[in-house]
C-alpha cells in the first residue's frame, strides 16, 4: 500500500485527531464485496477477448437471465449464512415449490392461482420446519437441512410418479390463469431490441430488500448478532429463534419464487431437478464475501457471485469451448475469491 | 467496631426494599447440586461481591439472578415483588442487565450495533421502520466519552479494542439502558493490573449513579476496593456473608484462600520431605 492517508483538515474540528481519514481506497477494502467485484470484472474482462459476441446486448441479457436464477436464492442464502446457518435443501426445495403448484391446480383443476398460494404456503412451511428443527435440537444446520434435502428429493420423485405416472408433471399450460401468472414470474420486458426476463427484476429487488434489511433494520442488526456470537445476542435480548426461523423463511420465499419461474417458463416441471444447486447457491455467497463462520457479509455480494456464475456459465458457451469446463472455472473461482477475501480483509484489519 | 455494626444493623432496618434479594436459593442440575441455600442482597447505590473459586457457583448465580436458568428452591425477590425469570428479556425488562466476561459483544460487530443490539431505536412506521443510524451512531458516541472512554472511531468492530474497553463499552450500554442492577461476571479476570483498575473506576461510577451492583469475582483485593457487602461461596454452598464494617481486607482474603485450609496445606508443603532425587535414574551413592 503506498496509499498514504492525507493529514485530517484542519478546519474539521470533530474528527479525531487520532482517526486518520480512511482513503477510498481503504475503505473500498473493508467491505465484503470488493472481492466478488474484483472477481466479476476479471471475467468479465477474461470473456471479453475470448468470445467475440459476449459483448453483444443480447448476450448481456442472457447472462442476467442466467445469473438472476441462481441470484435470486444467492440472496436469502447469503443472509442465512451471515446468520451463521446452512440450508442445503434450499436446491430441491426449488423443485418441491415448482411440483406443489403444479400438481395441485392439476389435480384439483382449480386455477392456477390457488396452486400458486397453496405452494407459497407449503415452501414456508417447510422453512419454519428447517428453523425450528434447528433452533429445537440445536444439532448443527448441515445435518439438519440435509435430512430435508434427501427427504425433499425422495418426496419430490415418489410423489410424482405416485399421481402422474412419470417423472415430469402434467402441462397445466391451458388452465384457467396460467398466462397471468406466466406475466409475473416468466415474462419478458422488450427495452430496445432486447429482451430481458422478468426474473432480473425479482432478482434486483430481492437484492434490494436484502440489503435495506440487514443494514438499515432492527433484524438486520439482529442477522449479524445470531451469525457472530449467538449467547451475547441472547443475552441481550435478541430474540434469537425468531431470527433463525425467519431467515429460513426467506429461503422459502426464494424458493417458491425460483419454482414458480420453473414452472411458467415451461408448463411443466422435471421433478429431479435442482440436486446440487444449494452448493452453488452458497459458492455464490461465500464469493460475495460472506464468512462461512457467519457474522459478516453482504446481499450486494451475492449478487456479484452470481453474476460471475452467469457469465462463466453462458461465456463459455459464447466462447465455444466444451460446456465441461464450466465446473472446473467454478472451483478454481471459489478458490481465487475466497483466498482474496482473505488476503483483503488481512490488509484492511492491519491497516485500518 | 461494635458501634459500627449496630449502626450498619440499625441501617438495614430503615432501609427501602433491597432491588434484588435472595433468600435460601437452590439450583439442581440433575443430581448435582449446583448451589443450595445462598442469600444475597442488592440495595441501590451498593456493591454486592460474590466471591468464591472455580467451580463454587458463581457462575451459576449469576445465571438465576440474568435470567439464564429459573432456580428450584428459595425466594427470588426483585423490588420486593417474588420473581421467576425465564429468559434474558424477563430480566432485562425488570432492571437487571447482565455484562459477561466473555460474550458480552459480538465482536465482528461496529461498536455502535453492538451497544444498541436487542435495543435499537428506530425511526418510520410499519414495515419501512429504519434503525435511526445517526441517533445511534451519536449516542454510542457520546454515552462512551461520559464514561471516560474516548473512542476513535465508533464503526470500528468491536473486537479489535482491548479488553478493559469491551468490558467499559458493555457497563455504559447498560447504564444508557436504564439498568437499576448491574450484574458483572468476572470484569477483571482476564485483565492486566491497570485495565483492571480502568474498570473497577466504572463499577464505583455505575454505583455512585445509584444502580445496584452485584460484582461477581476471585480476587478478593478487587473486590474490597469497590465492595460494600460480600457473600463466600464454597461448593454450592454459602461460605459466609459480610457487611464491608464487619471484615478486613486481611481476613476476607483468608477465608476467600480457603481459611484453615490452606493453613493445614502450609504445613504439608512445609513437613512434605525432601526428595531423594530430582528426576532421571537415581545415582548410587
Amino acid at each position: 500500500m503506498t496509499a498514504t492517508a492525507p493529514a485530517p483538515a484542519a478546519g474539521k474540528s470533530p474528527a479525531d485527531e487520532r482517526l486518520m481519514r480512511r482513503s477510498l481506497a481503504r475503505r473500498l477494502l473493508g467491505r465484503p464485496e470488493l472481492g466478488a467485484v474484483v472477481g466479476a470484472i476479471a471475467v468479465f474482462v477474461f470473456f471479453s477477448f475470448a468470445a467475440d459476441s459476449f459483448l453483444r446486448m443480447s448476450s448481456f441479457s442472457t447472462v442476467l437471465y442466467a445469473a438472476s436464477t441462481l441470484g435470486i436464492m444467492a440472496v436469502p442464502v447469503a443472509l442465512l449464512m451471515i446468520g451463521g446457518e446452512f440450508d442445503l435443501s434450499a436446491g430441491v426445495l426449488v423443485t418441491s415449490s415448482a411440483l406443489i403448484s403444479s400438481m395441485f391446480s392439476y389435480q384439483m383443476t382449480a386455477n392456477v392461482w390457488v396452486g400458486v398460494l397453496v405452494s407459497l404456503l407449503v415452501t414456508l412451511g417447510i422453512g419454519i420446519f428447517n428453523g425450528a428443527m434447528l433452533t429445537r435440537t440445536k444439532l448443527p444446520s448441515f445435518i439438519i437441512t440435509l435430512g430435508t434435502f434427501l427427504m425433499l428429493t425422495g418426496l419430490n420423485l415418489g410423489f410424482t410418479k405416485l399421481i402422474s405416472g412419470e417423472v415430469s408433471t402434467k402441462t397445466i399450460a391451458d388452465m384457467e390463469g396460467f398466462e397471468s401468472a406466466k406475466v409475473l414470474f416468466a415474462s419478458q420486458l422488450t427495452i430496445g431490441s432486447v429482451s430481458f426476463k422478468v426474473t432480473i427484476l425479482w432478482w434486483a429487488v430481492l437484492v434490494a430488500v436484502a440489503t435495506w434489511i440487514l443494514l438499515r433494520t432492527r433484524a438486520g442488526n439482529w442477522i449479524f448478532a445470531v451469525g457472530g456470537n449467538k449467547d451475547a445476542a441472547r443475552a441481550v435480548g435478541v430474540p434469537v429463534v425468531k431470527t433463525k426461523i425467519g431467515l429460513y423463511m426467506g429461503v422459502a420465499f426464494a424458493a417458491w419464487v425460483s419454482g414458480q419461474h420453473l414452472l411458467f417458463s415451461f408448463d411443466s416441471v422435471q421433478s429431479g431437478e435442482g440436486v446440487g444447486n444449494e452448493l452453488i447457491y452458497i459458492v455464490a455467497a461465500v464469493i460475495g464475501g460472506c464468512l462461512i463462520t457467519g457474522g459478516y457479509g453482504s446481499a450486494i455480494g451475492s449478487a456479484f457471485g452470481a453474476f460471475i456464475f452467469g457469465m462463466t456459465s453462458k461465456g463459455i458457451v459464447y466462447a465455444e469451448w466444451d460446456s465441461d469446463w464450466y465446473k472446473f472455472f467454478l472451483g478454481a473461482m471459489l478458490l481465487l475469491a475466497t483466498l482474496l477475501n482473505a488476503w483483503v480483509r488481512k490488509r484492511a484489519e492491519a491497516t485500518a | 467496631m461494635t458501634t459500627a455494626t449496630e449502626q450498619t444493623v440499625r441501617d438495614e432496618d430503615e432501609r427501602p426494599t433491597p432491588l434484588v434479594e435472595l433468600d435460601d436459593v437452590s439450583k439442581y442440575y440433575g443430581n448435582i447440586r449446583a448451589l443450595e441455600g445462598v442469600s444475597l442482597t442488592v440495595h441501590a447505590g451498593e456493591v454486592s461481591c460474590v466471591l468464591g473459586d472455580n467451580g463454587a457457583g458463581k457462575s451459576t448465580l449469576i445465571k438465576i439472578i440474568s435470567g439464564l436458568h429459573e432456580h428450584d428452591a428459595g425466594s427470588f425477590r426483585i423490588e420486593g415483588e417474588p420473581a421467576q425469570l425465564t429468559k434474558p428479556r424477563d430480566a432485562l425488562d425488570r432492571g437487571i442487565a447482565t455484562v459477561y466476561q466473555d460474550l458480552a459483544v459480538v465482536p465482528l460487530m461496529p461498536v455502535w450495533r453492538n451497544f444498541f443490539l436487542g435495543s435499537e431505536p428506530t425511526v418510520g412506521w410499519g414495515p419501512f421502520k429504519a434503525l435511526d443510524v445517526e441517533r445511534m451512531r451519536r449516542t454510542t458516541r457520546e454515552e462512551l466519552l461520559r464514561m471516560g472512554i474516548d473512542l476513535r472511531d465508533v464503526d470500528q468492530p468491536i473486537g479489535t479494542l482491548s479488553g478493559g474497553e469491551r468490558q467499559c463499552v458493555a457497563i455504559a450500554r447498560a447504564v444508557y439502558f436504564g439498568a437499576k442492577v448491574l450484574v458483572l461476571d468476572e470484569p477483571t479476570a482476564a485483565l492486566g493490573v491497570k485495565q483492571s483498575g480502568v474498570v473497577l473506576k466504572y463499577v464505583a461510577a455505575a454505583r455512585d449513579a445509584g444502580l445496584g451492583v452485584v460484582l461477581i469475582t476471585h480476587n478478593p483485593h478487587h473486590a474490597y476496593l469497590v465492595g460494600d457487602r460480600f457473600v463466600l461461596l464454597k461448593r454450592g454452598a454459602m461460605a459466609g456473608s459480610h457487611l464491608r464494617a464487619e471484615i478486613d481486607l486481611d481476613e476476607l482474603t483468608r477465608q476467600m484462600a480457603g481459611g484453615s485450609e490452606l493453613e493445614e496445606l502450609s504445613h504439608e508443603l512445609e513437613r512434605a520431605p525432601k526428595p531423594l532425587h530430582l528426576g532421571g535414574e537415581p545415582t548410587p551413592d
